[in-house]
């Protein structure tokens, strides 16, 4: 097919692409709820036992912990063992700066850098077989930027931080048996 | 000339249409009811509502999901999924008959509602393995 008129062609082209854009809506990624190995794996790095029946005693444990993390409490459902909290610190980056400030000399553009992120923490205990009591933890960040975009958003993963985490629970669970 | 001009009204029609109105965004009347019932909502035979929403709760910490409410009495939960993307999901627990318990759940992808069946379907089956209980679609 040729157009005699490439100005209609032009159109033509422009109107389909419209078409297209208008009818295509981004769908979630159909892993999205689709159980994976990496899910049990994940499950026991974000697990621990403790001996004891006593639920409410470990959810106390647990709010004071994140308090002593910095975290206020968002949300409690004492009745189904869930507590989550947030708190919010700097993103700053000091290579990401640099980068940054390279960019903008260089070739005189803006480059928005990390500002602050919003960090949650969500804990879920599970009273289990005969007198245990387990936790669960998981921790995600939102990370906005210097035009106040999010410029990232993400769940944490780092087995690093959930075994720093549970020694310090052990720590607040005695502390808490104490009456400290 | 004449045909320049038509383009021209046809690209405004389209944009006109593509824009939903802010009574079609809040009530997403684009989906039918009924149908967004069947294939939200699934039936499970037991009536541990407090064993069914704690099982919940860890299938969606199974999927990477962050609790961000959680009521028993209303026996709803709530959640988010971050990946880059941001999935947000609400579950609820009713009691249906004597013997049984239905489960509803909704979605949200950024900022559309997910209203195919499959995403609901893998979610459902992810819930089964977890109840080890089959999930029975509503009559």
């Amino acid at each position: 097919m040729k157009f005699k008129n490439s100005k209609l062609a032009k159109t033509l082209s422009l109107f389909i692409s419209s078409l297209i854009i208008l009818s295509c809506q981004p769908k979630i990624p159909k892993e999205a709820l689709i159980l994976t190995p990496e899910s049990l794996e994940n499950r026991q790095l974000q697990t621990r036992k403790y001996e004891t029946s006593d639920e409410m005693k470990i959810l106390g444990a647990c709010a004071a912990l994140l308090q002593d993390l910095g975290f206020g409490i968002d949300e409690s459902e004492t009745e189904l063992g869930v507590l989550v909290g947030s708190k919010t610190r700097s993103a700053e980056n000091a290579g990401q700066i640099v980068g940054a400030v390279i960019l903008a000399i260089l070739i005189g553009a803006y480059m928005p850098t990390d500002r602050d992120q919003v960090m949650r923490a969500c804990i879920v205990t599970k009273p289990s077989e005969e007198n245990h009591c387990s936790v669960r933890v998981t921790f995600q960040r939102i990370v906005f930027n210097s035009r106040n975009e999010v410029s990232c958003r993400e769940f944490i993963n780092d087995p690093e931080i959930y075994r720093d985490f549970f020694e310090k629970l052990s720590k607040a669970i005695f502390l808490e048996a104490q009456g400290v | 000339m004449n045909k320049k001009r038509l383009f021209l009204l046809l690209f405004i029609f389209i944009f006109l249409v593509g824009c939903a109105t802010t009574h079609d965004r809040l009530l997403d009347t684009d989906t039918s009811q009924v149908q967004l019932r069947n294939i939200q909502s699934r039936v499970f035979d037991t009536t541990d509502k407090d064993k069914t929403l704690r099982t919940v709760i860890a299938t969606l910490q199974d999927l990477g999901f962050i609790i961000d409410k959680a009521d028993f009495s209303l026996g709803s939960i709530t959640a988010t999924k971050l990946n880059q993307y941001a999935l947000r999901m609400t579950v609820t627990v009713q009691p249906r008959g004597e013997t049984q318990l239905l489960i509803r759940a909704n979605a949200q992808y950024n900022i559309t509602p997910v209203v195919d069946p499959e995403p609901y379907q893998n979610f459902f089956t992810s819930l089964e393995k977890s109840m080890f209980l089959a999930a029975q679609e509503v009559d």
